[in-house]
């Protein structure tokens, strides 16, 4: 089918004085995984809880599938999956009988124990809530969503809290549905999270989309695929307007006494400023160089971080 | 596919059936603590003799004579003691009453407490006694202790009473806080749950539960204390669906904005704490003025205990007790009215 799964224009949505969503367009195609990533206060879960039809937005226009809240809400509901952000689940429920509860409300849907089988609870399924690990309730949250086969996933940070395993084994449940064909909105502030899952990513900072693409696009479009980071022992012996000047240097940002360099040609720009550092009798402290990231991205754009650790 | 779950009116009312066995302390409060309620309170009150009065006689010129002939009446148990201290035992009510001899006799105590006033009477009788008065006609007594006219009888369909407006309250209006609390609520209106099966859902495990803690309540009364049920029993579970309904409507108002379990709490207590005073749970609401009697009459657990006392203490038949159950049917519609109207899922 032609028409996108979910088609947003000028969303805007105000609590009192503050404004969560500012203007925001967004179009996710059939079959994509779109991802929102930006810091906590973004916007990222109104939006996406209004595009679940969960709030009302004060300007703007949305449909899902083609349809419209308005219109259309009964029938959105059986064929969309969603879990929401901070949801507890009934605690003295076992895993299989909140399954079974959730599969009750749609008209078609798989078998409680395919859904089981797909999030790896089927060991679990007679245990109460109260009793399952973070990352066994998170897959469970999600086996409640994908137990209706939807169309589309909704997921508001699907994986906050977790530990790296439970992390990866949620990607791998997302991953799987992407490849049978199903479309996926899911909000984060992990940048991996980002590059890992998704086809687009929508960078998203106080309620407005500042960047949009391929994760690939977006870091490409830094003008440049490394980033050297150091710091020296003595900080006011090298200036930032010289180092600007290094073969391969694109973008030069200091923080905390670190300095950020955006490189283009790393073997270039290495030697360059090792050389640098030797004339001006500068000494290091730290040194390492990485891949940009979609984390390099945000902080070129809005000089802040995804997550104030 | 046809779905192999159960419809989701089943597996919501399953739910709530299962939260509410899994939580040991719930079933305490809900069977166990109005038995114990009836077995003390019914201990307490029952197969007890003519009432002993407890007084002081003020020490003082023929204070000890009076003492002496007081004390040796078989329902009055006097100490004799200084002034002051019969004062102060007079104040913090452990005597209901203190006499001073003279002429005229003194006899000092408060008139807004009831073993006060039997004291007065059952004294100023004995003074009067030993003085020489002669009775001018002949009373003879007869001792009432048949089932159906004693304590235990008026206490056990209030506490029936009471426990139908608790567990209403609380098992409906508890739960739906939490869930909105835990972002539950919004979560299933994500789902294309119906929000009438959610509601209904909370009434109907209320019916589940209402047979056990009615029944158990019931049952108790009559094999420890002979309590009669002299109605059909047919009428009683009318009586008791009916006021089970309106309570769990009224669960359902009071929760159906409270964000905090903190906050339903004050909301549950301000409904509850009139009807537990007014309602006739523990003693009859014709102790409170005339004027106030039409509003008690109007509170809908005053009419559900009203109802449940004519049908089985009295035998009265359903269609006798029809106004007072129009009366709490009235309140139960009322409430589910404004609350599915107020009510928020977030």
């Amino acid at each position: 089918m032609s028409e996108s799964a979910i088609s947003c224009r000028g969303l805007v949505k105000r609590y009192g004085s503050v404004v969560a969503v500012d203007g925001l367009d967004l179009e996710v195609s059939r079959g994509e995984c779109f991802g929102m990533l930006g810091p906590n206060g973004a916007g990222k879960t109104t939006t996406i809880e209004i595009i679940q039809g969960l709030l009302e937005p004060d300007a703007g226009e949305v449909r899902v599938l083609g349809l419209s809240w308005d219109s259309h809400e009964p029938e959105l509901r059986q064929r969309m999956g969603s879990q929401l952000q901070e949801t507890k689940l009934a605690e003295r429920l076992t895993v299989r009988e909140t399954v079974t509860m959730f599969r009750s409300f749609y008209r078609e849907g798989c078998a409680v124990d395919d859904v089981l089988e797909q999030v790896q609870l089927q060991e679990k399924q007679d245990s109460w809530i109260v009793k399952l690990s973070g990352g066994q309730r998170q897959r469970l949250a999600v086996a409640c969503a994908l137990v209706c086969t939807p169309e589309i996933l909704f997921l508001d940070e699907p994986t906050t809290g977790l530990d790296p395993q439970s992390r990866r084994q949620l990607w791998e449940i997302v991953s799987a549905f992407g490849k049978d064909g199903g479309t996926v909105l899911l909000t984060t502030h992990y940048m991996e999270e980002a590059e890992q899952l998704c086809d687009r990513v929508a960078i998203v900072d106080h309620g407005q989309i500042i960047a949009l693409g391929s994760p690939q696009q977006l870091i490409a479009s830094l003008g440049a695929e490394d980033v050297v980071e150091f710091a020296l022992e003595d900080a006011s012996s090298v200036e930032s307007s010289v180092l600007a000047t290094l073969p391969g240097v694109q973008h030069v940002r200091v923080e905390n006494g670190t300095v950020h360099l955006t490189v283009r040609r790393v073997h270039e720009a290495v030697p360059a400023l090792m050389e640098l550092l030797a004339q001006r009798g500068a000494r290091l402290s730290e040194m390492l160089t990485h891949h940009a990231t979609l984390e390099d991205v945000f902080l070129s754009l809005t000089g802040r971080h995804l997550r104030d650790e | 596919m046809s779905s192999p779950v159960g419809g989701p009116l089943l597996q919501l009312t399953l739910w709530r059936i299962r939260d509410f066995i899994r939580e040991p302390e719930a079933l305490f409060w809900v069977f166990a603590f109005p038995i114990i309620l009836a077995f003390a309170l019914g201990l307490a009150f029952s197969s007890r003799g003519p009432a002993i009065v407890r007084i002081a006689v003020e020490d003082g010129p023929g204070g000890r004579q009076l003492h002496e002939s007081l004390d040796s009446m078989p329902n009055i148990m006097s100490v004799l003691l200084a002034g002051d201290e019969a004062q102060r035992r007079l104040s913090t009510g452990r005597v209901a009453l203190v006499a001073v001899a003279g002429e005229p006799a003194l006899l000092r105590y408060d008139s807004t407490r009831s073993e006060a006033n039997l004291a007065r009477l059952v004294v100023e009788n004995a003074i009067q006694e030993a003085s020489g008065r002669r009775d001018v006609r002949e009373i003879r007594e007869q001792r009432v202790t048949d089932p159906g006219s004693r304590y235990i009888d008026f206490l056990i369909p209030g506490l029936i009473g009471m426990n139908i407006m608790g567990t209403g309250l609380w098992g409906v209006g508890y739960g739906i806080v939490r869930q909105r609390n835990h972002k539950l609520l919004k979560r299933l209106l994500a789902s294309p749950m119906r929000k009438s099966q959610y509601m209904l859902s909370h009434v109907l495990a209320r019916m589940v539960f209402l047979v056990g803690e009615v029944g158990a309540v019931l049952l108790f009364g009559h094999l420890a204390f002979g309590v009669p049920v002299r109605g059909s029993l047919l009428s009683i579970a009318a009586i008791v669906f009916t006021g089970a309904l309106t309570f769990s409507g009224i669960g359902l108002l009071v929760a159906s904005r409270a964000r905090t379990i903190e906050g339903v709490s004050g909301l549950m207590n301000l409904v509850m704490v009139p009807m537990w005073i007014f309602s006739g749970i523990f003693f009859a609401y014709s102790n409170f003025p005339e004027v106030l009697h039409p509003f008690i009459v109007a509170i809908p657990l005053t009419a559900l205990n009203d109802a449940l006392r004519a049908v089985m203490l009295e035998g009265t038949s359903i269609f006798a007790v029809g106004g007072l159950l129009a009366i709490v049917a009235g309140w139960g519609l009322a409430s589910f009215g404004v609350a599915l109207r107020m009510f928020r899922w977030e």
